[in-house]
């Protein structure tokens, strides 16, 4: 079979000849979507740049039992920061960066449903963002010394509650949180509406990229998930400063109601951050192997049901606050569930790639070791789902690890491996091959020399948040390890940035397809126009480029 | 773009004329509805859990009573922005007007209600946010609920003045309808409000 | 080299020991330790057969150099049957862990205590322990005696609460965690079964201090609880060779936040010193209850626990040495 030879297009500059205040203008005024996608995914990389500093700094108070590297305030400081940081900051923007950027694409339309609801929510999350950091100078109150919040990330009353959060830190946890929670919201609203009503013809439901499938899914999550924690802000916002008594114990309020709806939010978060890497693994994974997605109406169905039962898991967090049994055998049994569609997923991409040709390069090796990973995080899951074991691991550092291995062995790594698939695609650059395999081997080996010894050091009775810790309990070395781990994670980011850098400026010209790929958005020039399509295509199967490609035998010749 | 015209089939023309899909604006009102509906369920969830667990008073049978008139109006502005709806429909302009003129009086009438009911609560029966849970469930589930019939009522107002001022407000049907959603939703938040307050609230405590 | 890490010793912390989670000295704790077990068994199998297909796959049909890059594989696009077994057979899996789940639930959670059971009451504050034994009307701090028999007989009822924020109580060789909430009692219930001092942390993050605020249960053969008690029941001990440093002490101000019962010491804010000199450490934990520890403790809790409650009092030299000799004497 012969494949077809792409003209080579000149690629279109995004920003011809342009002054600087020009150039700033059309960024800052710009209502489309791939320019918001790109500014969604930069400010999340600046973001998550400024965590990894704080995970550092963590790790090496932490290499030592009773080290002063920083005071406990400080250090409190750090993981609250660190923690939300990564999700609202870094996880949020990526799922709206990745669905803006692409979804149009995929689906062959030219924009979104709603281009200036779109700039709006990008905006209002970058305005949330800042309004947190801006603590570190005003939340000691305007007067007095500056502060960020220091009451973890999931921000337990009553230590929210005026009597034991003074100064305005705690507000501007609150508010930014919920401002840039609204930005998701919106752009989650948009891109529903997108795939919903901005299809090109032919592209039914059953023939939209598995990727779209799950941003859907995902933007459907983060729709009836989010609220809940903006509901909760809003009453810790009502106690904090008209005096409402909704977690003040004192006054009969009830401290485990903030944990409900945390929790009612907090665990279909964790399926929204992890949603993106499922949807780039579907993308990245046939394409590397030369081979349809594996069960594909397994695969959404697995992601739908994901989307419904990851709404009634939530209190599988909450197996100590003292539920009933009946409870707790319930949370149980519906965490335990959840991991079926979960597994499913996993085995279809490991089918997808039985029987392919696989090409070894970086963006297939980081689904690989995404796979390997988050089947061990999708394990530590079972364990922390059968309560009475998470009686024992529950917030000790084991649930570290177990996170960590889901959000960095599992998200990170697909959002990497889509960093390097789709690099091309935005900058019409290649992303240089050489350093993607350092960047994936050091930051591979790195995250495991963290993260494996956490686990032992949590069943050795290890609590989390902990700034310091006495020697005699068999967690010195474990940590002295994983705080070796950071070493080898710093350098592969290191080498990532070097590479973004050198390749966006020196880069080698990327053809408009150079991965040979089946999907609608490599049918056009890299970087797209404006326009995205000079005329919008219309499909007859879910593999529009493979039809193309291969007229003799049609993947609509099957459906 | 040579590949992308070999990638249309052949029977694309007539693909393209039947491709139907829903208007992006009645999917994102109805996605903007549900949201909005959780985190109503949040309020209303809080104000049931908290029902009897005040440690002081004054209590909801102490103070609350029954906003039959200001409910009744409430609701038949659900009728009255139908009416209204129905009227620009058929191109009739002064009774479209009428309509709404109705619709954002019975909304305001409502509103104004609830002031006086809060002026009432706090100045005579001395109940505010921070009295008791009673004041922090009530005040906030309620006063969630009027700061949406306050955005409703602005985009009313904002319908009707421009299309006094002669703005052609026929060529916005849809948004005017999509606007009537949203109101509709208001009401049927009410539904939930009054049911939980006034008849839950009030019977169990 | 693990070793040799195991036992640095630094002066002035309180002996350690490991408390690893399968350690299980209790009933609960062994309940959770089966269950711990068959899960990670299940889990390690899962992840044996699972990860090995996946390295297999890699390794199989990876492009080796020389490979045919034009020729497209076969494509497959699914099996219906491959898709029902791997549904069916987690689903199956899944329903043996939520059976073995609500059987150790159960065990743990619904177990009625005995007529005869101790019943202790735990309040968490931030950073330290109050610990009430209501049956036998006192009050002490941070460290739990209670009385161990081999054949768990004499079963520990424990009622959990919080004066402030939310804690969690968590031994790890006793059983798992119960969160200590304002406003709400929560039950837990331990029965060692061999005399000796057991460790943990509060473990739920609850301010500055949460790292260091430790727990010790200490667990008596039965006759020695009794002596325990008794000594613990009785006022602070009068020792007239401290007479002097006692009326010292009484003129500071420790006496507002900390009882002494039998003295004019009567503040409830801090733990209550009666019986100081019968706990093995201080500060919750973070140093050894001797002269030294005390000394420290007393001069400035800042510095050995930065952010506690407890301030410096800016003591002279001579002042601390008669705080210390009179909390010596509080056997």
């Amino acid at each position: 079979m012969a494949t077809i030879d792409y003209p080579l297009q000149e690629p279109q500059a995004l920003t011809p000849e342009f002054s600087f205040s020009e150039t700033l203008y059309k960024w800052v005024a710009t209502v489309d979507h791939k320019r918001l996608g790109l500014m969604y995914v930069v400010s999340a990389l600046f973001f998550f740049v400024v965590a990894g500093i704080m995970a550092s700094v963590i790790r090496l108070q932490l290499a030592a039992p009773l080290n002063h590297i920083v005071d406990p305030d400080t250090y409190n400081r750090l993981f609250t920061m660190h923690g939300t940081t990564m999700i609202f900051l870094v996880g949020m923007p990526m799922v709206a960066g990745f669905s803006n950027y692409l979804v149009p694409l995929m689906i062959g339309t030219r924009d979104m449903a709603f281009p200036r609801l779109n700039a709006f929510g990008f905006w209002i999350f970058l305005l949330g963002g800042f309004l947190l950091y801006f603590s570190y100078i005003g939340g000691g109150g305007l007067s007095g010394a500056g502060s960020a919040p220091d009451m973890g990330w999931f921000a337990y009353a009553p230590l929210t509650e005026k009597a034991f959060s003074r100064g305005a830190a705690a507000d501007y946890w609150a508010l930014g949180v919920l401002v840039s929670g609204l930005g998701s919201i919106a752009s989650a609203i948009n891109v529903v509406a997108t795939t919903l009503c901005m299809r090109c013809p032919g592209m039914t439901l059953s023939r939209m990229p598995m990727f779209v499938w799950v941003m859907l899914v995902d933007s459907w999550l983060i729709i009836v998930a989010l609220p809940p924690l903006s509901a909760a802000q809003i009453m810790l916002e009502l106690d904090r400063h008209l005096g409402a008594n909704f977690f003040d114990t004192q006054s009969g309020g009830s401290a485990v109601l903030w944990q409900h709806m945390f929790w009612i939010f907090g665990h279909p978060e964790v399926y929204i951050l992890i949603f993106p890497a499922f949807a780039i693994l579907s993308e990245v994974i046939p394409i590397f192997s030369r081979k349809p997605l594996f069960g594909r109406p397994a695969m959404v169905g697995a992601v739908v049901a994901i989307g419904f039962i990851s709404l009634g898991v939530w209190a599988h967090h909450m197996f100590c606050v003292g539920m009933t049994s009946w409870s707790n055998t319930f949370f149980a049994a519906s965490s335990m569930l959840v991991g079926v569609p979960t597994g499913i997923k996993i085995f279809n991409w490991t089918a997808t790639m039985y029987g392919g040709k696989l090409k070894m390069e970086t963006p297939l090796l980081f689904c690989i070791g995404f796979l390997l990973q988050f089947l061990v995080a999708g394990l530590t899951g079972i364990m922390l789902a059968v309560a009475p074991f998470d009686w024992q691991l529950h917030d000790s550092y084991f649930v570290v690890a177990h996170f960590h291995f889901t959000l960095v062995g599992g998200l990170v790594f697909g959002l990497f491996a889509g960093i390097y698939y789709w690099f091309p695609k935005v900058t019409g650059k290649l992303l240089d091959e050489k350093l993607g395999k350092w960047h994936f081997w050091l930051f591979c080996v790195g995250f495991n020399l963290t993260f494996i010894p956490l686990h032992w050091v949590g069943m050795l009775g290890m609590p989390r948040r902990t700034f310091t810790y006495f020697p005699g309990r068999g967690w010195e070395t474990w940590n002295l390890i994983a705080s070796i781990g950071v070493l080898f994670q710093t350098a592969g980011i290191l080498v990532f940035v070097w590479n973004l850098l050198k390749s966006s400026l020196r880069g080698v010209q990327a053809p408009d397809d150079p991965w040979d790929a089946w999907t609608l958005e490599w049918a056009t020039s890299s970087p797209p126009a404006e326009y995205n399509f000079e005329k919008l295509p219309v499909v007859r199967s879910s593999r529009p480029l493979w039809d193309l490609k291969h007229p003799n035998d049609p993947d609509w010749k099957f459906e | 773009m040579a590949a992308q015209d070999q990638a249309i089939p052949e029977n694309a023309l007539e693909m393209e004329r039947e491709w139907k899909l829903p208007d992006r604006g009645t999917v994102g009102i109805i996605f903007l509805i549900i949201t909005e509906s959780v985190l109503f369920t949040m309020f209303a969830g809080a104000y049931v859990i908290y029902i009897g667990k005040s440690l002081t008073g004054p209590y909801p049978k102490d103070v609350l009573e029954m906003p039959i008139l200001a409910s009744i109006c409430l609701f038949s502005s659900s009728a009255t922005i139908v009416f209204a709806e129905n009227a620009l429909k058929r191109h009739n302009l002064a009774l479209f007007k009428l309509w709404w003129a109705a619709t954002i009086l019975l909304g305001g009438y409502f509103l104004f209600a609830t002031g006086v009911e809060w002026h009432k609560l706090i100045y005579e029966d001395h109940l505010t946010i921070s009295t008791n849970l009673f004041g922090t469930t009530f005040y906030s589930l309620v006063g969630l609920h009027a700061s949406h019939v306050i955005v409703g009522l602005v985009f009313l107002l904002v319908v009707f003045i421009t299309t006094m001022m002669g703005f052609p407000i026929a060529t916005q049907e849809r948004r005017v309808k999509f606007l009537s959603w949203y109101w509709h939703f208001v009401d049927g938040i009410w539904v939930v409000v009054f049911s939980v307050v006034y008849i839950l609230g009030l019977k169990i405590w | 080299m693990l070793n040799l890490l195991l036992q640095v010793q630094v002066p002035g912390v309180p002996e350690r020991r490991i408390t690893n989670i399968f350690n299980a000295a209790t009933t609960p704790a062994d309940a959770e330790r089966q269950a711990a077990y068959l899960t990670l068994a299940v889990c390690a199998a899962i992840f044996v057969v699972v990860g090995g297909l996946i390295v297999y796959t890699v390794w199989r049909f990876r492009r080796k150099p020389g490979d045919d890059t034009h020729q497209e594989p076969p494509q497959v696009y699914g099996s219906n049957q491959i898709e029902a077994a791997w549904t069916v057979i987690p689903i199956l899996i899944v329903f043996v862990l939520i059976g073995v789940s609500a059987r150790v639930i159960a065990s743990v959670q619904n177990a009625s205590p005995p007529a005869k059971a101790l019943k202790i009451r735990v309040v968490g504050h931030q950073w330290w322990w109050e610990i009430q034994y209501p049956d036998y009307h006192f009050t002490t701090a941070n460290e739990i005696h209670v009385p161990a028999t081999p054949d768990g007989s004499q079963a520990t009822y424990l009622e959990l609460t919080s004066a402030d924020v939310n804690h969690s109580f968590w031994l790890p060789e006793l059983g798992g965690k119960t969160d200590l909430i304002a406003n709400r009692i929560n039950y837990t219930w331990i029965d060692p079964k061999q005399p000796g001092a057991y460790v943990g942390n509060c473990a739920q993050y609850c301010g500055t201090e949460h790292a260091q605020m430790l727990l010790r249960v200490i667990a008596d053969k039965p006759e020695d609880f009794k002596t325990w008690t008794k000594n613990q029941q009785k006022l602070a001990a009068d020792d007239p060779q401290v007479a002097q440093a006692r009326d010292a002490f009484g003129g500071l101000a420790c006496v507002n936040c900390h009882m002494i019962r039998g003295t004019p010491a009567v503040g409830r804010f801090g733990p209550d010193l009666t019986h100081l000199m019968s706990r093995q450490t201080i500060g919750a934990g973070v140093l050894v209850n001797d002269k030294k520890g005390l000394r420290d403790w007393v001069n400035d809790p800042q510095d050995s626990k930065p952010g506690c409650f407890m301030p410096s009092m800016k003591l002279t030299d001579g002042e601390l040495d008669q705080v210390v000799s009179y909390l010596q004497s509080l056997k």
